[in-house]
């Protein structure tokens, strides 16, 4: 793949308080892809990420980024006193002013149309993650960089998520990294997954990854195997754009065996 | 020596009142009046911030430092409002310093550099035997002993708080909905809060005046608590702040000036009572619903 890259992580290294939470970890994230970092409690997922959106310090290693790179950060939730009074439109134009008509027409994007005056302390789980996608698609980064975007969703809105998620790539064109434990229903819409666990377990495309030893060590044969099922839809090749013809969530749902072509 | 015009509005509680003390003691209620609501001005979109960074704690240790202050200046035979500024912006920075280590959290931090500033103010304080300071004055404050040197410092200092706070207002609420997506998206932390804790500082130095070292916290976080009950966005509730901050050094002074009780406890018992009758207000209007 030749498409730009955002995003070099290059033998990361992190210690802190005498415990080593990254052992030279690559990451490497491209315009137009979809990078999912798996793996379980304390591997690092979190502490990975915040290396990515330079927010931590490393120990050892190098992260090379793209030229005046725009990021977009969706935390994985927002500790957020309800004693700061917030609009959804408030919160849109934190950083960056907007027109009315453009927050309107990004809440209705991803599926919350009705909600820009509403208060951000009275949204749903699911409700909070279209409108932080929403915000992702006002500031158009060049990587969008999601923590658990599922997190207090149930599964026909996480899978409702991933699909937004996979539309904000091909619209905006930017490169996605997330972290998501969501094993199921993440890998319909992934392109690369890193396995990590202190360090790389493994790498690749789903499907390559679900046969992989550590990860069935890691994750036990059920995962894999549910893996290995979804994971096939992904055997399409990008454009040289790095968009995808076709929503790739979209056909999340087929489960049959048979060949996708895009 | 206690200021002449401390001297007189304490001796007039106890003797009876001519008529040119009455008008002496009118200028004294009218300058703490106009000094009440210009740190009340300050103090309400700075209480904001307080409540909505959960730093209650930190402007406990803003001004327990600034006792430490006060006994610097006298020291140094400056200002002691120079002092309480430079050791607030002191112990701001070493706050600011220590965050960076993740070993103790920041309201223990919180706890250590409050109480020992305190004592050290105290212990200074009490090696002072040739300068004779008021140290209930700066323990609770005394808004009746106010000159008009204080009210220029007030406005003069008040008015460069609220027009550096204006600037740094829309990062700052940045960093305070979500502090690594605020960086993640270019907000210049380190900037935006040394110039909050700046401000902090200066208004600490200011409110001290009014209702003394204990009390400052309670002006910065109670009328900021209030305004919460109502208020929808950041601006309106900063606003309303500053409205029922006015509110209670109105009614504190009131009372203080009828019942004689000291003032700058009764400054945070009006802006209390404030809080308690909103709070039952939205109670009976939620019932009615």
């Amino acid at each position: 793949m030749t498409t730009e890259v955002l995003i070099d992580v290059r033998g990361a290294t992190v210690t802190r308080g005498g415990r080593r939470i990254l052992d030279n970890v690559d990451l490497t994230v491209r315009r137009g892809e979809i990078v999912t970092l798996v793996g379980p409690n304390g591997a690092g997922k979190s502490t990975l990420v915040k290396i990515a959106l330079n927010l931590e310090r490393l120990d050892r290693g190098e992260v090379r980024r793209a030229a005046a790179l725009k990021i977009g950060y969706q935390p994985q939730k927002l500790a957020l006193d309800s004693t700061l009074p917030l609009s959804v439109r408030r919160f849109l134009t934190l950083t960056e002013s907007h027109a009315t008509i453009a927050l309107q027409d990004a809440l209705n994007e991803v599926g919350a149309a009705h909600h820009l005056e509403s208060s951000v302390h009275t949204l749903s789980g699911g409700e909070w993650q279209r409108v932080m996608l929403a915000r992702a698609l006002l500031r158009r980064p060049d990587l969008l960089v999601l923590d658990e975007p599922t997190q207090n969703v149930d599964m026909a809105g996480a899978a409702d998520i991933y699909q937004i998620i996979a539309h904000l790539r091909t619209r905006i064109g930017c490169g996605v990294l997330m972290v998501s434990h969501d094993l199921n229903v993440v890998m319909a819409a992934t392109d690369r997954v890193y396995c990590l666990n202190g360090h790389i377990c493994c790498s690749g495309h789903p499907a390559d990854i679900s046969r992989d030893a550590e990860f069935q060590k890691l994750f036990g044969p059920q995962a894999a195997s549910a893996l290995a099922i979804y994971s096939h839809h992904h055997d399409h090749t990008h454009a040289p754009d790095g968009s995808v013809t076709g929503s790739v969530a979209a056909c999340a749902h087929e489960h049959g065996h048979h060949h996708h072509s895009h | 020596m206690l200021p002449a015009a401390l001297q007189l509005a304490r001796m007039s509680t106890v003797i009876t009142i001519t008529a040119t003390e009455q008008h002496l003691m009118d200028s004294f209620i009218l300058r703490a009046l106009a000094a009440g609501c210009g740190v009340a001005l300050v103090a309400g979109p700075l209480g904001c911030f307080v409540v909505w960074r959960r730093m209650a704690y930190f402007g406990d240790t803003l001004s327990h430092a600034g006792l430490m202050g006060v006994a610097l200046g006298l020291m140094l035979g400056i200002d002691p409002a120079i002092g309480i500024v430079a050791t607030g912006l002191l112990v701001g920075l070493l706050l600011l310093a220590l965050q960076r280590q993740q070993r103790l959290a920041t309201d223990t931090l919180l706890g250590i550099l409050s109480h020992a500033a305190l004592s050290i103010g105290l212990i200074a304080v009490s090696f002072m035997d040739k300068v004779r300071i008021d140290l209930m004055g700066y323990l609770f404050g005394d808004i009746l002993s106010v000159t008009g040197m204080d009210l220029a410092w007030i406005y003069g200092g008040g008015a460069v708080v609220l027009v550096l706070l204006a600037v740094i207002w829309k990062p700052l609420i940045a960093l305070t909905v979500h502090e690594d997506m605020a960086v993640a998206e270019d907000v210049p932390r380190l900037p935006v809060l040394l110039t909050y804790i700046v401000l902090m500082a200066l208004t600490v130095a200011i409110a001290m005046k009014i209702v003394g070292i204990l009390l400052v916290t309670a002006l910065l976080v109670i009328p900021a608590a209030t305004a919460r009950r109502f208020a929808r966005t950041p601006e309106t509730m900063a606003g309303a702040t500053m409205v029922l901050g006015i509110g209670a050094v109105g009614g504190g002074l009131f009372a203080s000036t009828t019942w004689d009780t000291p003032s700058g406890p009764s400054i945070v018992a009006a802006a209390t009572a404030l809080f308690a009758l909103i709070l039952a207000l939205s109670a009976v209007r939620r019932s009615q619903i």
